[in-house]
């Protein structure tokens, strides 16, 4: 860790400001917001993230769920990951967001976990968390990638690039992706709108930058669309052990059916993907169909026709698969 | 008014007497300790796992505020080895830190930052800019290279060739595990204090007494100007038996700078220089006859070991004496690998060896087609065959049956996945468990106070197991002063020698050491009842005289008629007696050696399996052991239950996975290196058998810190099998392997 400075503004727009003399928002910012901290200051000791100024925003008005009068659920970037899990709208309206929460890391961190530090948690990449590795071109552009020819059992099958392999590793985006959640962002340049599903950037040949936010962009909400009515969700986690691990693969799926038929289908996978991955290949073969496990091996299928396995994790592809018609199981035959 | 007998407290579930300091978090750990002046040391780690450090840029960190000192090859200060011939100075990594340029594995420490405070020694560390001339290292997995001519013989009986050629049937398979790394959530930690002669240092060590004697031989002074101090641990599963590089550099540092010094590892340095359960490969060649009866047990062994230093994981440690068979033959040998130094984890040796070995038994029921708990009672030995001794006491055939029952084993169908609970397939599976039973060489001092209170101190220490109890425990049975007015003084070499935390040996080694404090403690009293002119003895035969409950009295007459041994020492005007008690090892006592002396257990477990997610947990074990009598059963089946614990994270998770371009643990943190977490524990059932072996003390304890670990790993891939028709011969069991369905073949010998 390196010697920084900590600043704590008052408000939201004099937190954008403070942070938009960053030269960027992505790998290598040399100001950075802390919400928890279970990602920063674990990779500021590391050394990986070595920003010069920290703003805590701990003190801003962003810890409150809120349901709108247009039905959507407006949740605060400082709610803390245990707060959302069991907060009752989105126990009610939005099981899949707690059950994916409550999957995630341990009670204590997720304590400390916010909404938006969680969307903007880094990889695990040990490459990447691991400075006697030169080559990784999220920390270094352009200095290659260490997990292409090393331990890669945990990386990721879908949307890599010979650059970069690493998954986003958050349950909690992937529900929202299957939410289909907007992130709302105050700026140094004003508010606005991404949805999720425009969030987050494949790696590409800049495996850097993982997100659409500019210096200064400050998460303050993330709304929920109104839940839609009759619909079936469920978020299934496979990994080596019962809990406080990250995902092998994981499955985010909600459904509507109509008479045997699903009428609806919104798939996202974890722990496969470079992003929390939304499959719309699996929502198209599940759509018009009957909701029989026939079609949940089909839009499996369809999930996972373009991964692309490393020397490590072929399993992933098999994994995945399972994963999906469980929770796809699982979401239908519920009560 | 007759008394009654004092409660006899040996074998009740006494409570840890130190257990209100650890609750309210006022115990004091090594690192807990802290000096005026106090500086901070941080090592420095190679970052590559073989070749030579070419140059070394120190100019900008020495810069850095808060920077003392920079220790690096040519300004460290002079260490030397351990005498490897004294045992009694025993350390693993025996070359000194800082020695040379040369790296011999990854995370060697290359340099150590002193400075002020911690953060601005770690921040200066991060600073140290080293260039290395690099080559490729080694570590392969595969150990065949080991399964040579020059393989060590460790044990043989018989002809096991002939007795293969002749089995009616045979299993020949070969099973690894892998490098497991000590996880204790203690990080290694020295806090050294030098008085200008003397060291006094704070240590994270299971055995004080081998520490000081270790630490004076590095730091080239005599082991009376060498004093060790630790008096709680957050726990070392063998891990902290020796001393580590960071214990002399701390120390040598101190003596240097003429301030204390503190160094405190971090998690990946646990993860390189503090040593590791070593990798074994394992090959298991059984036959039997038709009906099952063994006639020939084969077990050839290799471990990896690093460049440094020869330290075997000795595989073959249970094999020679636990079954029946006429053929018999026992190999070892080792390999080299650029890891660091490995060392012993709970149970070393035989909780590998017991792997492989009950892996193979498994098989070989099943190539039978017998009942696997049958084939075990079928092939029980009389006597140890491995050296013609009748056993002290060995109740495996009890541990299988009562086990069996307590399980409901008479219901397992044997069909491979034909047992359900709802949509999950149920496994069943056994093994056998095994340790040594042993006593070391053991001083303490007893104190009986003229206030009823006593006092004993050993140069041992409570590795969070429950040996301060078990001290209090003794000298109340032995001297009837209640548990609450003993004070317990371990954790301090500068107290009469006590023996390692290791072994399992500390139990059995304290009471007959305890016990002769006792008895002197007795003859001082009735020395002082007869001689003592305000004695209501005074002038009697010192023959008629005993010392019972707390009481000197008549020996014809009980205890209640005499007088308490503190009203004694008040009329003598004696402050207190003392006592000193000394006991000798199992192995050089005569009785002793005509036995052989273990411990037994068997272990069974279900696993349920959800094959449409390939999801496996253990949700059953059932735990039958029998290391004689249990002096304090609550911290005892703590220690079965955690070593449970332990098994079902070596058969399912632990595996220290280095990236074979520089030879780097590259999951070296909580998070990524996977143990078992509380929501993977399963139901577990500890029963004691509790007969007494009184061949090793007066009360017939063995010890129970290893044996909970042995043959666990070997049950679950037994009921893996049963559940899946996959049979795991590379722990640890993984994902992959279970979705392939198909068996680990991997022939490597
Ligand atoms: C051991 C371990 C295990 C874990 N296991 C899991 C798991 O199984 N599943 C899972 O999903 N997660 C897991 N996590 C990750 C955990 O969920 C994240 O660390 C956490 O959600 C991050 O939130 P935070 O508030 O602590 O973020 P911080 O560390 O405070 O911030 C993270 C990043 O987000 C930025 N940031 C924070 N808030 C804002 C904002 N409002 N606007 C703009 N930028 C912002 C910060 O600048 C920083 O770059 C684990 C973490 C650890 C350490
Ligand atoms: S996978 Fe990505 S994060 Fe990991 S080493 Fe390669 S470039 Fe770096």
């Amino acid at each position: 860790m390196i010697e920084f400075q900590l600043i704590t503004p008052e408000s939201a727009a004099q937190a954008a400001q403070l942070a938009s003399a960053s030269h960027t928002a992505q790998q290598g910012a040399e100001i950075r917001f802390v919400a928890g901290g279970t990602t920063l200051i674990d990779l500021m000791k590391l050394d990986v993230e070595t920003p010069a100024k920290v703003i805590d925003i701990n003190r801003l008005d962003l810890a409150k769920v809120e349901k709108q009068p247009d039905g959507t659920l407006r949740i605060g970037a400082l709610v803390r990951n245990s707060d959302l899990a069991h907060e009752p709208n989105v126990l009610r309206d939005y099981p899949v967001l707690s059950q994916a929460l409550l999957s995630g890391a341990s009670a204590q961190l997720r304590n400390m976990a916010t909404t938006g530090g969680n969307l903007l948690q880094r990889t695990r990449c040990m490459y990447f968390r691991d400075l006697a590795y030169s080559e990784c071109n999220k920390r270094n552009p352009g200095s290659g990638c260490a997990a292409i020819e090393g331990l890669n059992r945990t990386h990721a099958i879908l949307g890599t690039s010979e650059h970069c392999i690493a998954t986003h590793p958050s349950d909690m985006a992937v529900a929202m992706m299957a939410l289909e959640a907007v992130v709302h962002v105050v700026g140094a340049s004003g508010e606005r709108d991404i949805p999720i599903g425009e969030f987050y950037l494949l790696p590409g040949a800049t495996p850097q930058n993982e997100n659409v936010l500019k210096p200064g962009d400050l998460i303050t909400y993330v709304t929920l669309p109104a839940a839609a009515a009759n619909s079936k969700s469920h978020y299934l986690k496979l990994r080596d052990r019962a809990s406080y691990e990250f995902a092998l693969a994981s499955a985010a799926v909600i459904v509507m059916t109509e008479g045997g038929r699903i009428t609806r289908a919104r798939v996202a996978l974890g722990g496969v993907g470079t992003r929390p991955w939304r499959s719309h290949e699996a929502e198209r073969a599940l759509e018009g169909k009957a909701a029989s496990e026939q079609h949940f091996h089909a839009a499996a299928d369809a999930a996972l026709r373009d991964a692309k396995p490393q020397s490590g994790n072929k399993y992933k592809i098999e994994l995945s698969k399972r994963c999906i018609v469980r929770a796809l199981t699982t979401a239908t035959t519920q009560a | 008014m007759p008394q009654a007998p004092a409660p006899n407290l040996i074998g009740t579930s006494v409570p840890r007497i130190d257990g209100p300091l650890k609750t309210s978090g006022t115990a004091k750990y090594t690192s807990d300790h802290n000096f005026p002046e106090m500086l901070y040391g941080v090592p420095v780690q190679a970052t590559i796992g073989k070749g030579k450090i070419k140059s070394m840029d120190v100019a900008e960190a020495e810069k850095m505020r808060g920077v003392v000192r920079i220790y690096r090859y040519g300004n460290a200060p002079k260490l030397y080895r351990p005498n490897g011939q004294d045992e009694n100075a025993h350390v693993d990594e025996t070359r000194p830190p800082l020695e040379d340029e040369v790296i011999y594995y990854n995370g060697q420490y290359v340099a150590m930052v002193v400075a002020e405070t911690f953060e601005q020694a770690k921040a200066a560390a991060n600073k140290v800019h080293v260039e290395y001339a690099s080559e490729t290292p080694n570590v392969a997995l595969d150990l065949s290279d080991g399964f040579n001519d020059k393989m060590k013989e460790i044990s043989k009986r018989g002809d096991v060739d002939a007795g293969f050629a002749n089995a009616a049937v045979k299993v020949d398979y070969t099973y690894s595990t892998p490098i497991e790394t000590h996880n204790p959530i203690e990080l290694h930690s020295t806090v050294a204090v030098w008085d200008g002669e003397k060291f006094k240092l704070y240590e994270t060590t299971q055995s004080i007494m081998n520490h000081q004697a270790a630490m004076a031989q590095m730091l080239g002074v005599p082991k009376e100007n060498v004093q060790i101090v630790m008096k709680f641990l957050g726990s070392g599963f063998g891990g902290k038996l020796w001393p580590w590089t960071h214990d002399v550099l701390a120390a040598a540092a101190a003596r240097d700078l003429n301030r204390p010094v503190k160094v405190v590892i971090d998690r990946r340095m646990m993860f390189s220089n503090v040593g590791h359960r070593p990798r074994t490969q394992q090959r298991i060649r059984l036959g039997a006859t038709a009906e099952g009866k063994l006639n020939c047990l084969q077990h050839d062994y290799v471990s990896d070991t690093s460049i440094l230093d020869e330290v075997s994981e000795d595989c073959g440690e249970a094999t020679p004496y636990i079954y029946s068979t006429p053929n018999l033959r026992i190999r070892g040998e080792m390999v080299v690998r650029n890891v660091g130094t490995p060392t012993a984890m709970r149970g070393p040796g035989a909780v590998p060896g017991l792997y492989a070995l009950e892996s193979g038994m498994d098989e070989l029921a099943i190539a039978l087609k017998v009942d696997p708990v049958q084939l075990r009672l079928m092939n029980e030995p009389e006597i140890d065959e491995s050296n013609g001794l009748p056993f002290s006491s060995r109740h495996l055939k009890e541990c299988l049956t009562t086990g069996a029952e307590k399980f409901g084993w008479s219901k397992r169908n044997p069909a491979v996945g034909s047992m359900k609970r709802g949509d999950l397939t149920l496994g069943w599976g056994v093994a056998c468990a095994s340790w040594i039973a042993m006593r070391m060489p053991c001083k303490t001092s007893l104190m009986l106070n003229d206030d009823g209170s006593a006092r004993i101190a050993c140069a041992t220490q409570d590795i969070g197991t429950g040996t301060y109890t078990i001290f209090a425990q003794v000298v109340n049975a032995k001297t009837g002063v209640p548990v609450e007015k003993i004070q317990v003084v371990l954790g301090d070499s500068s107290l009469p020698p006590g023996p390692v935390s290791g072994g399992s040996w500390v139990t059995g080694t304290v009471i007959p050491s305890i016990a002769n404090a006792a008895d002197n403690a007795e003859k001082q009293l009735i020395d002082l009842a007869v001689n003592g002119t305000r004695s209501p003895y005074h002038g009697r035969d010192p023959k008629e005289l005993a010392f019972s409950e707390g009481r000197i009295h008549l020996a014809s007459e009980p205890a209640s008629s005499g007088i308490a041994f503190d009203e004694l020492l008040r009329k003598g005007s004696l402050r207190f007696i003392q006592a000193d008690g000394d006991s000798m090892a199992s192995f050089a006592d005569p009785n002793a050696n005509k036995h052989s002396l273990h411990s037994y257990g068997a272990q069974f477990a279900e696993v349920e399996w959800d094959p449409g997610i390939a999801r496996l947990r253990v949700s059953r074990v059932v735990s039958v052991i029998d290391v004689g009598k249990v002096l304090n059963p609550r911290p005892a089946r703590n220690q079965v239950e955690g070593a449970i614990v332990m098994g079902i994270g070596m058969a399912m998770f632990e595996e220290t996975h280095y990236d074979p371009r520089n030879a780097r643990p590259v999951n070296s943190n909580l998070a990524d290196y996977i143990m078992t977490t509380c929501a993977d524990c399963p139901e577990i059932d500890v029963t004691f058998l509790d007969y007494p072996d009184k061949v090793l003390n007066e009360f017939g304890a063995r010890g129970v810190g290893e044996i909970g670990l042995a043959g666990v790993a070997a049950a679950i891939t037994a009921a893996v099998y049963h559940a899946t028709g996959v049979r795991i011969r590379n722990l640890p069991i993984r994902i992959e392997d279970l979705i392939s369905g198909s068996s680990n073949k991997q022939h490597f010998a």
